[in-house]
């Protein structure tokens, strides 16, 4: 799956969660500053990675993934 | 210091007959009922297959990710609250948020988000839980988002009494102003539990009509035939303004909260009393708390779900406290039982009653109780003056609350 594919996937899980505009996501944004994305809804946008992507994304994690491309990333190295 | 005088300057409900006060209103003048059956694959196996749904679903109203952190009895409770605030025109008043309260109870609550959540517990495991399930279900749910909704900092409270809580959340609204804590309360109640749990659990209580054939005939207070409440789900939101404050922003008064009574029986957890004691006091202190005397009170939007003992027990009540002159109405028939809801939707409807001069008919009163010897508008809705009116509600765990609204 390549970096793209991955923003697109998450993409559409932020649109479906947050209601955030797909056009907004890109790997330089931030998901709490730039796509106002609160600490209740970045749970569920991780559970939904976790299914969409089939990877582990331990709690302990997500405080590291500032970005979309922190994310993508770290789905990337695990997928 | 003389104590505050209290009015309504706004009005806002979701029911089964409206998505607004106007609609709900029209479709009670006109006699219409909001009960339909249910004909969700679930309800095949209830013994009661009938209720009433929200005419507009809140899904027409809020957008769609906002909905998924909200409870239905939240969704409905802002919706409501949006609608009076707008009402009230206070949006741009300048009010002072720290003098602003919510008083919004639900009889039951979150209950289908439990539920829900707990299916997906169940069939995914605990990652999968939503992390807006305590938000959503917590009983406080509905009157802290409608302190989010209007900016309150005077404190948010959620009033829980069963099917009186409507009711027992205004008259808190009406302490909050007369203690000088609040200039403005948005006050009411919102109730969503058409749901198998639910309803399986009142019908094993023997509590609902089980006329699943004729739904809109289902629900039919001191009828003869009456077998039951039926469910219906909904908000109503009153704004609560001291009236010196009103006054001097020039707001549009519907009525004045004149009072409030309420009493607890200590007698059964569900049982009214025998002889409708606590009723009777409840009604007795409100109109001791208007200052009115009990000849005034010419009308009264009853309690009167369609049970077939609480109905007549509150016509006892009626006659003891006020004696046999008010004319009276159970609203119930057309909108079903709001359970949490039912106080704040008929003060709602005893208001307009007042300020229209016209009480909405209680519809399928086709064969009255022998012992109905109170004048009840049946069918149709009747035109009379209406200076000063009562609304009943009375719920599971003995709580009893009449509130007293008279012409501005």
């Amino acid at each position: 799956m390549t970096r793209d594919e991955i923003t697109a996937g998450l993409a559409e899980i932020l649109e479906e969660v947050a209601g955030v505009n797909p056009d907004d996501v890109a790997e330089g944004k931030s998901f709490t500053d730039d796509l106002d994305v609160d600490s209740l809804s970045m749970v569920e946008v991780v559970v939904a990675a976790e299914e969409k992507f089939g990877v582990k994304i331990p709690d302990n994690e997500v405080q590291n993934l500032k970005t979309v491309g922190d994310a993508v990333s770290y789905i990337e190295a695990q997928a | 210091m003389a104590r505050s005088d209290v009015v309504v300057t706004g009005l806002g409900a979701t029911t089964p007959l409206g998505g607004d006060v106007a609609s709900t209103w029209d479709a009670m003048l006109a006699g219409r009922s909001g009960v339909g059956p249910l004909t969700q694959e679930w309800a095949a196996q209830l013994p009661v297959r009938i209720a009433a749904h929200l005419a507009v679903d809140p899904s027409e109203v809020l957008d769609r990710v906002k909905l998924r952190r909200l409870d239905r009895s939240e969704a409905i409770a802002i919706i409501a609250a949006r609608q009076a605030w707008a009402d009230a025109g206070l949006a741009d008043s300048g009010l002072d948020p720290e003098r602003l309260a919510v008083s919004v109870g639900s009889g039951i609550g979150g209950a289908t988000t439990l539920l829900a959540q707990d299916d997906i517990l169940e069939a995914s495991g605990p990652r999968r839980v939503s992390p807006h399930t305590v938000p959503m279900l917590m009983p406080n749910g509905p009157a802290a988002w409608v302190g989010l909704e209007v900016g309150a900092k005077a404190g948010v409270h959620a009033v829980a009494s069963a099917c009186a809580t409507g009711a027992e959340a205004i008259s808190l609204g009406l302490d909050i102003i007369r203690s000088g804590r609040a200039d403005v309360v948005v006050a009411g109640g919102t109730e969503a539990v058409i749901h198998p749990l639910p309803i399986a659990g009142f019908a094993s209580m023997r509590a609902m009509s089980t006329r699943n054939d004729e739904p809109e005939r289902a629900s039919r207070p001191w009828d003869t035939g009456r077998d039951g409440f039926v469910l219906g789900e909904g908000a109503g939101v009153l704004v609560l303004e001291r009236a010196e404050h009103a006054a001097a922003r020039g707001a549009r008064v519907y009525a004045r909260l004149a009072g409030a009574g309420i009493t607890s029986d200590a007698y059964d957890i569900v049982q009214p009393h025998a002889e409708g004691e606590g009723a009777i006091r409840a009604i007795t202190k409100a109109v001791a708390d208007a200052g009115i005397a009990k000849t005034d009170i010419v009308h009264v939007n009853a309690h009167a779900t369609s049970t077939p003992v609480g109905d007549m027990l509150e016509i006892g009540a009626l006659r003891a406290a006020l004696g046999d002159h008010p004319v009276i109405t159970a609203t119930k028939s057309m909108t079903g039982h709001l359970l949490g809801a039912a106080g704040a939707l008929e003060s709602i409807a005893t208001i307009l009653a007042i300020r229209d001069s016209v009480i909405p008919p209680t519809i399928n009163l086709d064969d009255p109780e022998a012992g109905l010897d109170l004048d009840v508008v049946a069918h149709k809705a009747r035109h009379m003056e209406i200076p000063a009116a009562l609304n009943n509600a009375f719920g599971f765990g003995g709580h009893n609350v009449a509130l007293v609204f008279t012409r501005p």
